[in-house]
């Protein structure tokens, strides 16, 4: 890949590499970055409270990319990618780089090839890189696969929050920001979560931030600072494999065919999958 | 299945109406496409800015206010400018017949306006998708309907 232009600086050499990592083309760095993932149920503000992030690490002069990402339809292969339109930081500073992705034919809130691309923005210099998810329930945490840093958005009157200790989820996450401050209720949706929180083990900040009106954005910043990177916990390794394990499937060059045989029947799950399993 | 195309979907200018920049971007997701929809009041630098952000082949821009005729090229010209003149730029919404030929001369492929199908926009996209000299900075005079 000729990605030399996108390391001098040019944002199209830049997006140009991404398209072809997203495209299936693997890629990986030794260059270091932080990557912050925002993840949520839809609607709480993962994406204002992203450009409110972008905002102020611009404010400090720190280059910040984005990677907002939403679904796509299983029926049509399209998708229709709506994180941009509260995300107008990205469009005027320079500081910050904004793409917007498509899950294409995976399921989960991450799609595989997220990770290379974060590979491609260390590379090209971006050291602080944010990762929205789909707008997704609990049981979902496939940006741990990629992120170092997870923030789990909640908002008041979203309904009860937080059965952490029964997905053995809250060992991931690293912050939890009740956004929406500025309404009625985010008051005792923190101290919800927090008493939800007691009975475990993991001391987890809990913030309150209004991505309309910037309150609590720079305690934010700071925090993301300085929780403290616990290393890879075994469940992240198990949402990297699964990440992985997914990409092989979804990049597989015979995946369409696999896909026919088995509508028309000409093969069962167990043979397409050491169909799959074929080296390509 | 083929990578889908990358579509941007812009409202330039002051102009609110959006109900036919949203038809649009539905219709365009439903034939497959990844469609990115800026949202309104967008600046000519700002909506530059996106298409190369976001590797898009197309930028379909949307006005109802009048402002076509000064924005529409301006767009086209700060593309070239950028090394994006491959991008492929149509347009619709409230657009006198007489507009057009200047429109067309500034590098826009297509015009649509009201009561226009998704089966005529994506007749559209397939065929410019198609060709090599449809950019906006083509030297080539090819463009959609008259
Ligand atoms: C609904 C409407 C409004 C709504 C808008 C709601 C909204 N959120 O969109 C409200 C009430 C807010 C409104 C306000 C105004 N409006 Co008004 N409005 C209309 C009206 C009646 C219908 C527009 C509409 O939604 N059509 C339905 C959609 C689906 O159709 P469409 O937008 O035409 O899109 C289709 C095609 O044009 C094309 N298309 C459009 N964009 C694109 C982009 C691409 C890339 C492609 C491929 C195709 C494409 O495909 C779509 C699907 O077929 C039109 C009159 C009319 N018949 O067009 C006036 C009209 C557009 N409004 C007009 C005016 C003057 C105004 C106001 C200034 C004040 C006023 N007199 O009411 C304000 C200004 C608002 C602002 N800030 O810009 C004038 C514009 C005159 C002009 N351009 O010379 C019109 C034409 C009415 C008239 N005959 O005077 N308006
Ligand atoms: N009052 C208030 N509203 C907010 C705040 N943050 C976001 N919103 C509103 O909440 C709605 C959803 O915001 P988004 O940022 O799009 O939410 P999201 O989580 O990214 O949504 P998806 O990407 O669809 O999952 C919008 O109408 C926002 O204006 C906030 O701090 N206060
Ligand atoms: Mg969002």
């Amino acid at each position: 890949m000729d990605i030399d232009k996108a390391r001098a600086g040019s944002r199209l050499g830049l997006s140009q590499a991404l398209s072809l990592v997203e495209n299936g083309l693997a890629f990986s760095t030794e260059e270091e970055g932080q990557v912050i993932g925002i993840t949520g149920a839809p609607g709480v503000g993962k994406s204002c409270l992203v450009d409110q992030l972008a905002q102020a690490y611009a404010r400090n002069g720190e280059k910040v990319a984005i990677l907002a990402v939403d679904p796509s339809s299983p029926i049509s292969g399209g998708a229709l990618l709506g994180d941009r339109l509260r995300m107008e930081s990205a469009d005027l500073d320079d500081l910050v780089y904004m793409r917007s992705v498509a899950t294409r034919g995976e399921t989960g809130a991450v799609p595989s090839v997220v990770a290379d691309m974060a590979a491609v923005l260390k590379e090209c210099g971006w050291k602080r890189i944010i990762i929205e998810t789909v707008g997704s329930g609990q049981a979902e945490f496939r940006i741990a696969a990629v992120a170092d840093t997870i923030i789990l958005v909640e908002a008041p009157g979203m309904g009860d929050a937080i059965q952490s200790e029964k997905a053995g989820i809250i060992e991931l996450v690293d912050i939890i920001v009740v956004n929406k401050s500025d309404l009625e209720g985010a008051d005792a949706t923190a101290a919800n979560i927090i008493s939800a929180l007691s009975a475990g083990s993991k001391d987890i900040p809990v913030m309150q931030v209004s991505s309309h009106t910037g309150d609590g954005v720079t305690y934010l910043v700071q925090a993301i600072d300085e929780v403290a990177d616990s290393g890879t916990s075994r469940a992240q390794w198990r949402e990297r494999l699964a990440s992985q394990w997914m990409r092989r499937m979804s990049h597989h060059p015979n995946l369409d065919s696999i896909l026919d045989e088995l509508e028309s029947s000409q093969i069962n799950i167990g043979e397409a999958i050491l169909l799959l399993e074929v080296e390509q | 299945m083929a990578t889908p195309l990358r579509i941007v979907i812009a409202k330039p200018g002051l102009d609110g109406h959006d109900r036919g920049a949203k038809v649009v971007a539905r219709a365009l997701r439903d034939a497959g496409h990844e469609v990115i929809y800026t949202g309104l009041r967008r600046t000519p630098e700002q909506i530059v800015r996106t298409v190369i952000d976001e590797d898009a082949q197309f930028l379909g821009l949307s006005s109802l206010s009048g402002a076509h005729a000064h924005l529409f090229p301006k767009i086209c010209k700060l593309l070239q400018e950028s090394d994006v003149g491959h991008v492929i730029v149509f347009g619709g919404g409230i657009i006198p017949t007489a507009d057009k030929p200047a429109l067309f001369e500034a590098g826009i492929k297509a015009i649509f306006g009201p009561g226009t199908s998704s089966t005529q926009i994506n007749d559209f996209i397939s065929t410019a998708a198609a060709k090599d000299d449809a950019g906006c900075g083509a030297e080539s005079d090819w463009h959609w309907g008259d």
